[in-house]
């Protein structure tokens, strides 16, 4: 608690005990009036005082206003029991708030604490703690273990462990090693390193990240801006209604000769007073995107503004780019065919075959081979352009390539019925099988979107510039609605043009891209996700909303907690502005109080803010 | 041009008037005060004088919150 609200706190524990000290006073009378007069001072000083400034700057709807004209009406009126109540459960209410969006504030920057606050620069053989902000670019720091990278680079010595979960919300942790780059907000974990930085601390991934947290709210949803508006107009309505409540029905009374009954009309339109404060929507509607994005960020999805985040749970349409997104966008060994030698021993002919060769194709052979590769058991080798590689490999010739090669060769060789590079080799001059080379699906991608048809996208569409054959065997394989096969970077903006003027507004379309190449997509459809954007400025700033790694999963769970935060959002007003009614038109009748129109305002308002709350909890 | 600012405020709808206040001064272009974050972001008219129009938002601000700061 601050020193602020301790204060408010002893006031409030004041006033009660003097509250209840009184009750069982017998005074009457004006000596009584007096005595009550003691906790009020104590509880509400700083609001009559807050009152008459607002009357001397000419803000009447003041909530402050409202709350001393309905005690001071009250204690006008004999209830100085209810008048100093009223102003208690007022400061109750406003302490509550303080403290709950105090703590979630803090709540959410602790899952923030990215930013790092030092940098090491060794300086005549001592290391020295110096502001990242003063590290120029190319300077070597030097990043002990347990600390955060501060700065972006490349690790010039040593070797490590790397818990990017800060970033990522991956708990798995990355290895690092000399020539690797390495961003900033990363903990390193077992060794010591060395950084040459890259860019400036500003500009680096964790101020990048940090920036765009800070600045997210900035950007206001539909409902919060609805709540802003309705509150500008809620509180002198009901202050009107409470002048007509205390006039009218006394002068309706007097005309037809009945008793005015005045004291009962101004009491009951006193308790239109004590309601018409707007606090709990006022406060618990950002509180619920704060705290709904803050959730998200933990989970690694940074959402730019609550107004994404509301247009994220009204997503019906996902367009998806092929490679990167639902792929891993890189060549991998995806499986070895009709082998007549043992498939480990085909793929080590082949690997060394292809050993002196720079192709993506060969690379991939050396990497799915996995060993260190001994380049003395080579020899004779000729790389045929476009077909292949034949090579003496300890002794045996083989032969290493597509169709034309082995043609070439006169070797008869099978087709793969599956979708991707083929390599077929031969050993000996006779055929040994084939190697099938593809770009692989991400592990969660077939996961990713049986999740979100759950969560009822309609449709699930994906765009590539690839082959349609290959295009539409991915789409069968990961089960997406529509696939658009053969698209120039162009076409893929006017596809998702077209597909935005097909659908209704309300529905909204979203863009999946691993922000490479897709910037102008990425920003035309209505919201745009970038994933794997660790150390992707571009990515950052086209998006909308940013996956920091590269996992389709994050992205149901994205539209999981934009949901749940809507829902959240939505409880929230039906519940205050429901209950508020219901008190209106009860107090009207004279059936509520103004010890109920208090526990309404309040306990609506404390309500309201736990339940916003949950929304940090959203990713779970 | 644009910039932020670190304010303090108590309750959420006084950071609202804030908002109002700020829009409606002279210079200022759109303002947007974020409750949650206790941030102020302004965008000022072309050519304003930042300093002088931060003088009179803040005015203006005080005017309708007695109880509020901004650090400028």
């Amino acid at each position: 608690m601050t020193k602020k609200q301790k204060k408010v706190l002893i006031r409030i524990i004041i006033a009660f005990l003097l509250l209840v000290v009184l009750h069982f006073v017998p005074v009457k009378g004006w000596l009584s009036l007096v005595l009550y007069l003691v906790p009020y001072f104590v509880i509400g000083y700083d609001i009559l005082k807050k009152a008459f400034k607002g009357i001397l700057n000419r803000q009447v709807f003041d909530e402050n206003f409202l709350m001393a004209v309905a005690t001071v009406g009250a204690i006008i009126l004999g209830e100085y029991t209810e008048g100093v109540a009223v102003m208690l459960f007022y400061q109750i209410g406003e302490l509550f708030q303080s403290y709950a969006v105090g703590k979630s504030r803090r709540n959410i920057s602790e899952l923030m604490d990215i930013r790092p606050d030092y940098a090491n620069i060794e300086k005549d053989g001592k290391l020295e703690k110096v502001d990242p902000d003063e590290v120029e670019v190319g300077s070597i720091i030097v990043v002990k273990p347990g600390e955060k990278i501060p700065i972006d680079g490349i690790v010039e010595y040593g070797t490590t462990t790397l818990n990017t979960a800060a970033l990522t919300g991956e708990s798995l942790p990355r290895d690092a090693k000399e020539g690797d780059e390495v961003i900033s907000g990363c903990i390193n974990m077992t060794g010591l390193i060395k950084i040459k930085t890259t860019k400036e601390f500003g500009d680096s991934t964790v101020s990048k990240i940090l920036d765009l947290v800070e600045n997210s709210s900035s950007k206001k949803s539909r409902s919060e801006n609805f709540i802003t508006k309705f509150a500008r107009y809620y509180t002198p309505a009901v202050c009107y209604g409470a002048l007509a409540l205390a006039v009218l029905p006394p002068i309706v009374s007097l005309i037809i000769g009945f008793d005015p009954a005045w004291n009962q009309w101004i009491y009951r339109a006193l308790t239109f007073l004590v309601i018409s404060c707007p606090c709990a929507l006022v406060i618990s509607i950002p509180l619920s995107f704060f705290a709904g994005i803050g959730g998200a960020s933990k989970e690694g999805v940074l959402v730019k503004g609550s107004n994404y985040l509301e247009a994220l749970s009204e997503a019906k349409y996902i367009v998806f780019d092929k490679t990167g997104t639902l792929t891993k966008g890189v060549f991998e060994v995806a499986g070895i065919h009709d082998a007549v030698i043992p498939e480990d021993k085909l793929l080590e002919y082949a690997a060394y075959a292809e050993s002196f060769s720079s192709h993506p194709i060969s690379r991939s052979l050396c990497k799915a081979y996995g060993k260190e590769i001994d380049q003395t058991r080579v020899s004779d080798v000729n790389e045929i352009s476009g077909e292949g590689v034949t090579a003496v490999v300890d002794g045996t010739s083989v032969a290493a390539g597509n169709i034309k090669l082995m043609k070439r060769l006169g070797i008869e060789c099978k087709e793969c019925g599956n979708v991707g590079t083929v390599v077929h080799v031969a050993v000996n001059g006779s055929y040994a099988g084939h190697i099938l080379i593809s770009d692989q699906l991400k592990q969660h991608t077939k996961q990713a979107l049986e999740e979100l048809k759950k969560l009822g996208m309609k449709k699930l569409v994906m765009l590539t510039g690839d082959a349609k054959r290959v295009a539409e065997s991915v789409a069968k394989e990961v089960g997406v609605t529509d696939v658009y096969s053969e698209l120039l970077p162009a076409d893929k903006v006017s596809k998702v043009e077209e597909l935005l003027e097909k659908k209704p507004a309300k529905e909204k379309l979203v863009f999946v891209g691993d922000g490479i190449n897709d910037a102008p997509v990425l920003s035309r459809a209505d919201i745009g996700i970038a994933m794997g954007a660790l150390g992707s400025d571009a990515a950052i700033e086209a998006a909308d909303i940013v996956l920091m790694d590269d996992d389709p999963l994050k992205i149901s769970k994205a539209i999981h907690i934009s949901k749940k935060c809507i829902r959240i959002v939505y409880e929230n007003i039906y519940f205050a502005i429901g209950i508020k009614i219901i008190c209106l038109v009860l107090g009207a009748l004279g059936i509520a109080n103004m010890w109920a129109a208090i526990f309404a305002d309040v306990g609506v308002m404390v309500i309201a803010v736990l339940n916003a709350i949950r929304a940090l909890n959203a990713g779970k | 041009m644009k910039k932020t600012y670190k304010i303090e405020v108590d309750c959420a709808n006084c950071a609202n008037k804030m908002e109002e206040a700020a829009k409606k001064t002279a210079g200022v272009k759109d303002a947007v005060v974020n409750f949650m974050t206790l941030k102020m972001n302004v965008e000022f008219e072309d050519g304003a004088d930042v300093k002088a129009v931060m003088q009179d938002v803040l005015k203006n601000c005080k005017k309708v919150e007695d109880d509020c700061e901004i650090y400028i």
